[in-house]
C-alpha cells in the first residue's frame, strides 16, 4: 500500500493505514542505526536538500543523518546563509531548487502554510519540518512510535499534554495523530496558552497539572517557546514553573508507568525540574534516536522508488 | 484458478531438507562456528527448520537469523509496488562465522546479491555458502548454490511457488501458469 499524497505537510493527509505502516518500516529503520556500517544503499543517487528558515539542530541533523544512513546526497540550508538575505522570494528559491531536479524537499518555515505552498508549486515531494504554528508532523510520527515501541499500541491510551497549546505545532500534530490511533487526548496549562474552543478537536482540557496527569499513560511537556512570546501569557518563568511544571510532587499524581517525553530543546526547571528528567520515566532521548528512524521510513516511503 | 502442477509434496520437501542437513555437516565435518540467515520470509523458515533438524541429528544449536533484503534491492524503481520492510534480526555477529545463507527458490540472483551486500555490511563472514530448496535455473548474475533441494527447469512466464506450513498453513511446491 503505497502512501497517497505527494507531500507530508500535516497529520491529516495521513489514515490510520498509512501511519501504521510508516511505524512499522521504522522499525526496520531503527535496526540500520545499530550496525557498526550504519548505511544501506536504497537512495542512492537521490538528492534530500533541507531547507531551514529556522533555527533547529535536532530536526535538521536528524533529516541529514537520516538521509546518509539510506545513502542519499543530503545538502543543508539555512535562511541565513541563503539569498533569502537578498530578498530572494520563497517562490523563486523554490524554483531555483527545483531547477537542480533534487528528489525531496524537507522544509522548516516559521510562516505556517510555507510549505504547503512549495509542495503545490513543485513536482518535488515535501515533507514538513515545522511551519510556525501549524504542524509539525514528522515529531508526532516519531512520538508515536515512541510511545508504541513502550506501550505496545497507541489505542486505548490516554496522553496529557501540558504547556503553550496555542503555539505549540508539536501539540497540534499530536492530537490529529493520537486521536486517528484511537488514543484519548487531555491538555492542561494556562488558560492563555490553550485555545477557547479546544474541546471542538476532541480533547478534554484540565487547568490543573495534578489532576491533568492522574490518569495519563504518557505526559508530553511542551517548550515553552520564548521565541514566540510577543505577549505575556503568564507573569514570570518561576510562576509557570510553579503551576504547570512537572516535579516530583506532581508525578507523585500520575500513574507508576506513566512516560515522560518533550519534544526538546528542554528548558530545564521551567518544563521540568532537573531530578526528573534523569529517571527511567523519561525518554526523551529515545524520542531522538527514534526520529531518525522515522524521518528514514518517511524518506524510503516518499522517494523510494 | 490457474493451472498448477506439483513439484514436492509435504515429505518431499522434508526428506529434502533432510539430505541437505546431512550434506552441510558432512561437507563440513561438523557445523562449528556456523550461523544459519535466512531471507525473509520462507527462506528464514528454511534456516529454522535445518537448525532443527541438526539439532536433532546432531546435537548442535546453530544460531539463525532473519535478512529483510528490501534497502538493498537494484529494481526500487522498477517494480509496481513498493515492498513493506520487515525487520532485519541477526541477533549474533557474524564476524569470522560460517555464513549459510537460506532462501526458497534462486532464480535470477539478484536476491542473493542483495543479500551478500547486506552480510558484509554487518561482518566479515569467514565463509557465505548457499542454500537453496528449489534451483529454477536462469541467472542474470554469476552466482552458485553449494547446498540445493531441487532443480527444476521451468519457462519465464511460469512461476514457481513455495509453500511451507509455518506462513502458508501448508507444505508443497507447485509450479502455476504466471500472469
Amino acid at each position: 500500500m503505497p502512501l497517497q499524497h505527494k507531500d507530508l505537510i500535516s497529520i491529516r493527509d495521513l489514515s490510520p493505514d498509512e501511519i501504521t505502516l510508516i511505524l512499522d518500516t521504522a522499525v526496520s529503520m531503527k535496526e540500520v542505526s545499530t550496525r557498526d556500517i550504519k548505511k544501506v544503499p536504497t537512495l542512492r543517487g537521490k538528492t534530500v536538500i533541507n531547507l531551514f528558515f529556522e533555527p533547529s539542530t535536532r530536526t535538521r541533523t536528524s533529516f541529514e543523518i537520516a538521509g546518509k544512513r539510506l545513502s542519499a546526497d543530503v545538502v543543508n540550508i539555512s535562511a541565513s546563509t541563503s539569498s533569502v538575505v537578498k530578498g530572494e522570494t520563497l517562490e523563486d528559491t523554490g524554483r531555483n531548487l527545483q531547477a537542480m531536479n533534487p528528489d525531496l524537499l524537507v522544509m522548516r518555515h516559521a510562516n505556517p502554510g510555507a510549505p504547503k505552498m512549495l509542495a503545490d508549486l513543485l513536482p518535488t515531494p515535501v515533507l514538513n519540518a515545522g511551519d510556525g504554528a501549524h504542524e509539525h508532523p514528522t515529531q508526532a510520527l516519531l512520538d508515536a512510535f515512541t510511545i508504541r515501541e513502550r506501550k505496545e499500541q497507541l489505542q486505548g491510551l490516554t496522553v496529557t499534554i501540558v504547556g503553550d497549546i496555542t503555539h505549540s505545532r508539536v501539540a497540534r500534530s499530536n492530537i490529529y495523530l493520537l486521536q486517528k490511533m484511537g488514543a484519548r487526548v487531555i491538555v492542561s496549562g494556562p488558560r492563555t496558552m490553550v485555545p477557547l474552543f479546544i474541546e471542538e478537536l476532541g480533547v478534554s482540557f484540565i487547568p490543573d497539572i495534578r489532576e491533568a496527569v492522574k490518569e495519563a499513560d504518557v505526559i508530553m511537556m511542551l517548550r515553552i517557546q520564548m521565541e514566540r512570546q510577543h505577549e505575556s501569557l503568564f507573569p514570570s518563568i518561576r510562576e509557570y514553573a510553579r503551576f504547570f511544571g512537572l516535579n516530583r510532587n506532581v508525578l507523585q499524581k500520575a500513574k507508576r508507568d506513566v512516560l515522560i517525553m518533550h519534544p526538546g530543546p528542554v528548558n530545564r526547571g521551567v518544563e521540568i525540574s532537573p531530578d526528573i528528567l534523569n529517571t527511567p520515566y523519561t525518554i526523551i532521548l529515545d524520542q531522538v534516536t527514534n526520529g531518525v528512524a522515522v524521518r528514514m521510513a518517511l524518506m524510503y516511503l516518499y522517494i523510494g522508488r | 484458478m490457474a493451472e498448477q502442477r506439483l513439484i514436492l509434496d509435504k515429505q518431499d520437501i522434508d526428506r529434502t531438507l533432510n539430505r541437505i542437513s546431512h550434506e552441510i555437516w558432512e561437507r563440513n565435518r561438523g557445523a562449528e562456528n556456523f550461523v544459519f540467515i535466512g531471507i525473509r520470509r520462507r527462506g528464514v523458515t528454511i534456516a529454522e527448520r535445518l537448525a532443527k533438524k541438526l539439532k536433532e541429528f546432531e546435537q548442535v544449536s546453530i544460531p539463525v537469523g532473519a535478512l529483510d533484503i528490501n534497502l538493498y534491492r537494484d529494481d526500487l524503481s522498477e517494480i509496481a509496488s513498493q515492498p513493506v520492510l520487515k525487520e532485519t534480526e541477526i541477533p549474533f555477529s557474524v564476524q569470522d562465522r560460517k555464513v549459510i545463507l537460506c532462501d526458497d527458490v534462486l532464480y535470477t540472483g539478484r536476491t542473493i546479491r542483495a543479500a551478500l551486500d547486506c552480510i558484509v555490511d554487518l561482518g566479515r563472514p569467514q565463509s557465505i555458502r548457499l542454500a537453496v530448496l528449489i534451483d529454477r535455473g536462469e541467472r542474470e548474475l554469476p552466482i552458485q548454490p553449494n547446498y540445493i533441494g531441487k532443480n527444476i527447469s521451468v519457462s519465464r512466464g511460469e512461476l514457481v511457488e513455495v509453500l511451507l506450513e509455518e506462513d502458508d498453513g501448508i507444505d508443497k511446491v507447485i509450479i502455476t501458469q504466471g500472469v
